[in-house]
């Protein structure tokens, strides 16, 4: 790597080696082993273990239930940021600091909470119950787990964009004679646009990996609540290693792609700054 | 800048009939984002530590001094420890690296560090294991050297490093990128080295993000499950964390009041995370406020 | 009359903005809006615009009151001072945007877009982005925006605001251009006196939420209302005297008492070009010394220095200067051939007063 050192500070190497040398032991060398290690069995039997029925179950599951995460996330954050970053009202700063509570929490409380919650002799589950809707053990339990998840992303991604919005481009648009409807749909949606879909990519990323909040919630029964990383763990714990790499590198292609995208839309969403 | 906070000012304080939401449609938005995160988010927290005292404060206590958990405790101490001590040294090195100077491949090398974030946790914990496993690259010559790392503390280590391996960095970046390198060079040409530059003036300019980029790796490292359950062998007593510790007892071998007693340990850290965070963000802006009301030529 | 305003107020919490403003703007007109800053001219020019509601008093534009109307129904062209351009449309679609609203045929957008863009000169710019323009170029794709529904009034924020100085000047040429083609009445806020007096057929002043003066650039400058409009349009020397010995003194300067008692105070102000300056020092009745001379092009801005160190400004055309046969540091005589009276005993003067006073002549023997 060559350096331009405009500022002349001192410490580039140092640190730059340093920075490369933890990065390739804590995540390079061990992506780059799983990379290998698959490349070391045969393309058919990964292929085979990687496509199998189950495992095309659980994908389907996996990012089924994460696409519709995130489009809820996609829709209440929007809603929510808009809210917050807009509106002056008591309690706004105790619900902004709220947020970021699912970042917060550990996954498995928020898994063994909801689940709970949501059982059918639950607080919120038994009233679900009574309209003879089950959540816990099937593919809503996952669904509500990785909105639970997903939901500060949408949020974060969005508020300082809105609150950056100019004011005077929704006055404009009024004194043309767009009523607030139409001033969302042609002036405000289309600048915030940028930003909910890169919180949808973060929360979609997000859902597809979770683990820990949806096994307490959906369980591990294959074709039914199974997600991808659920069978991972169950090809481990049986010791069938090709099987839980074969599946870890569909998940990690997809997470590399996924983070691509999501650097790409940042670039894309920054055409419109002056 | 200003221009943003008056315009702030105004949309609160003046009424713009016609460029803003209905009252109404204002009143009903926020009751009902309030609503929704009162069901999501409040209930949820309540309920743990509903559940956790349902029974009264004497199993309670039971569940939190159980021999087992005080050990899970520990374990959760451990690995968060290291695992915050050693990415808190990564993120101070590679900040500053990113953030002052500019070189070819930066774009790839924050590419490379964000990868952790969206790489399942599940997925991490088998990383290490197909590299330490018994079947993996160095199983063999581990065995014979009787060094456990996977289904023991190395492990659970290093897979709760990989899993908060960019929230100091990641935090750090932004913030030193936006402070420039022209403090640094003033207090070098008035003759401080590059060590007393570093300690103090440009870490003190980013102490409060730097403590909320701890407090997130601290958090994350405290209550990781899936990349610690896949590499850990899961045992109580021995290799069990907390968030372990909970899921062994919601699966029965403990029954629920204990399970959520565990629990409410991880949900009282979250709240305290988050007072936290609102707290530094807080200072962070009076700092800000602080360094803009410096006199400054308008326009 | 296409804009009128009746006992106008408006009120944020306790501070007042606004105050009490009454005025009428005649259809087809071109008025500027000057003040100071905070002065709360952008206040009035939202008002008008429906993105303010008044607290008190009554708008009405084409003798309909619209206070009950929302900004959407009130058929205004409204040019922020930021131009507010929809980032993440094109300058076509900026100017269509409010007749795709009304929901016009596409031809026929096309047509009244393609109209616009030649007459603000900005042909072939339809398919860029604002952050593509220059400042000058998004000012006309706000203006153009703002008048593309044939608006009844159009009114511009600090419409020069935001460009350098020297595209600023062709602007305002522009504008008056604009003006009379489209014979739209046009209202717009400014801080430059110099732009207001240059482009505007009537100049409405502001200070601290009231209004001082309305009227032609001429008149407010002629006539100004009182000191502050005196101030605040043209340069003004401004004497503070007290009364003694039946004449209103200040250092060597003498004028009539005005009816002040003995003792008493009065202040008033000149124009510069109301000092006449003589290099024979028997002309006129008062000494001074030459002590600047500023080169504005045609004009030139003389500074006198009298022996007390009084400071007389005062403008003369370059070839009087000449003819004269002035120069810099000179000995001059000067009169102040005519004054208005700005306050007597502390009180402001109203327009009958304060009308211009003549100074009697040198010769006879005051």
């Amino acid at each position: 790597m060559s350096q331009r050192n405009r500022s002349g500070l001192p410490g580039f190497h140092l640190t730059l080696g340093y920075t490369l040398l933890y990065l390739g032991i804590i995540v390079i060398i061990p992506v780059g082993g799983l990379f290998v290690r698959a490349a070391q069995s045969p393309f058919q039997e990964l292929w085979r273990l990687a496509m199998n029925d189950k495992a095309i179950a659980a994908y389907q599951l996996t990012f089924g239930c994460s696409l519709i995460a995130a489009s809820i996330n996609a829709v209440v954050g929007t809603w929510i940021a808009w809210v917050l970053s807009r509106y002056e009202f008591p309690g706004r700063r105790i619900a902004d600091a709220l947020i970021d509570f699912p970042f917060a929490l550990p996954t498995a409380v928020a898994g063994l909470t909801l689940a709970k919650l949501f059982d059918p002799h639950g607080w919120l589950g038994s009233a679900l119950a009574a309209l003879g809707i089950q959540v816990v053990l099937t593919a809503k339990g996952i669904i509500l787990a990785l909105t639970f998840v997903g939901l500060p992303f949408v949020v974060r991604a969005l508020q300082p964009v809105i609150e950056q919005l100019e004011l005077e481009a929704e006055e404009a648009a009024a004194s043309l004679g767009a009523h607030r409807g139409y001033t969302f749909r042609r002036v405000i949606a289309p600048a915030l646009f940028p930003a909910i879909l890169t919180g949808f990519a973060m929360a979609f990323a997000r859902a597809v990996g979770e683990y820990g909040s949806v096994i307490f919630v959906a369980g591990n029964k294959p074709y039914v609540s199974q997600i991808a990383p659920a069978l991972i763990v169950s090809y481990l714990e049986n010791f069938e290693y090709d099987g839980a790499i074969a599946v870890a590198l569909v998940l990690l292609i997809l997470s590399m792609l996924l983070l691509l995208s999501v650097n790409l839309l940042e670039r894309w969403s920054s055409r419109f700054l002056r | 800048m200003s221009a943003i906070v008056r315009s702030r000012l105004a949309a609160t304080k003046k009424s713009r009939r016609g460029s803003e939401e209905h009252p109404w449609a204002r009143r009903a938005l926020i009751a009902s984002a309030m609503v929704f995160l009162f069901v999501i988010l409040v209930v949820p927290l309540v309920n743990v530590f509903f559940q956790a005292l349902e029974t009264g404060v004497m199993p309670y206590l039971r569940a939190l001094g159980d021999a087992n958990t005080v050990t899970a405790i520990a374990m959760t101490g451990m690995t968060a420890l290291s695992s915050v001590a050693l990415n808190l040294a990564f993120g101070l090195t590679a900040s500053w690296c990113i953030a002052k100077f500019q070189f070819k491949g930066k774009a790839l090398l924050l590419t490379l560090i964000d990868l952790p974030f969206s790489v399942s946790p599940v997925v991490a914990g088998l990383l290490y294991v197909v590299l330490f496993g018994r079947q993996g690259f160095f199983g063999p010559w581990l065995d014979a050297h009787d060094i456990h790392i996977i289904f023991a503390l190395p492990g659970m280590i290093l897979a709760t490093l990989f899993v908060t391996f960019p929230f100091v960095a990641r935090e750090l970046i932004p913030l030193l990128e936006s402070e420039g390198t022209e403090q640094e060079q003033a207090a070098m040409s008035l003759g401080a080295t590059g060590w007393q530059t570093y300690w103090r003036v440009t870490l003190p300019s980013v102490k409060w993000g730097l403590l909320y980029g701890v407090m997130l790796c601290n958090a994350r490292a405290m209550g990781e499950f899936g990349a610690v359950y896949v590499v850990s062998s899961n045992i109580a007593g021995k290799t069990e964390t907390v968030p372990l510790r909970i899921f062994n007892l919601d699966l029965g071998l403990g029954g629920h009041v204990a399970a959520f007693a565990v629990a409410t340990l991880l949900a009282f850290l979250a709240l305290v995370t988050l007072a936290l965070k609102t707290w530094l963000e807080h200072r962070q802006n009076q700092d800000l406020i602080l360094a803009s009301a410096l006199p400054k030529h308008e326009h | 009359m296409s804009i009128e305003l009746k006992g106008i107020s408006k009120r944020f919490g306790t501070v007042a903005a606004v105050e009490n403003v009454s005025f009428s703007i005649a259809e087809g007109e071109l008025v500027a809006l000057i003040g100071p800053s905070g002065g709360g001219k952008t206040t009035v020019l939202r008002m008008i615009a429906g993105l303010e509601v008044p607290t008190e008093g009554e708008i009405f534009i084409r003798g309909e009151v619209v206070n009950d109307q929302s900004v959407q129904a009130r058929n205004i062209g409204f040019v922020f001072q930021g131009y507010a351009l929809f980032k993440t449309m094109s300058v076509f679609d900026n100017i269509a945007f409010g007749m795709s609203v009304r929901g016009r045929p596409k031809a026929e957008i096309a047509e009244r877009v393609g109209e616009l863009l030649k007459l603000l000169q900005i042909e072939g710019l339809d398919r860029r982005y604002p952050h593509q323009l220059s400042g000058g170029q998004r000012q006309r794709v706000a203006i153009a925006r703002a008048v593309a529904t044939k608006p009844l009034v159009l009114l511009l924020d600090e419409p020069f605001g935001a460009v350098d100085a020297k595209v600023r000047q062709e602007l305002r040429d522009w504008l008056v251009d604009l003006h009379d083609k489209l014979k739209i009445t046009t209202l717009f806020v400014t801080h430059d006196q110099e732009e207001a007096m240059e482009v505007s057929n009537r100049i409405v002043i502001f200070s601290r939420g009231h209004l001082e003066q309305i009227g032609t650039p001429r008149e407010v400058y002629e006539e100004p209302s009182n000191e502050f409009v005196a101030g605040f349009i043209g340069v003004l020397n401004v004497l503070e005297l007290k009364v003694q010995q039946g004449m209103a003194r200040c250092q060597e300067l003498a004028f009539p008492a005005h009816g002040v008692a003995e003792g008493g105070v009065l202040r008033l102000g000149f124009r510069p070009y109301a000092v006449q300056v003589s290099p024979d020092l028997a002309t006129y009745r008062y000494r001074a010394r030459l002590k600047h001379v500023y080169f504005l092009g045609v004009q030139l801005r003389l500074e006198l220095e009298t022996a007390s160190g009084l400071i007389i400004r005062s403008r003369m055309a370059k070839e009087d200067f000449r003819r004269l046969g002035l120069s810099q540091g000179i000995e001059v005589s000067f009169q102040i051939r005519e004054y208005r009276l700005l306050a007597r005993d502390g009180e402001p003067l109203g327009q009958e007063v304060s009308a211009l006073q003549s100074v009697p002549n040198f010769a006879d023997g005051i």
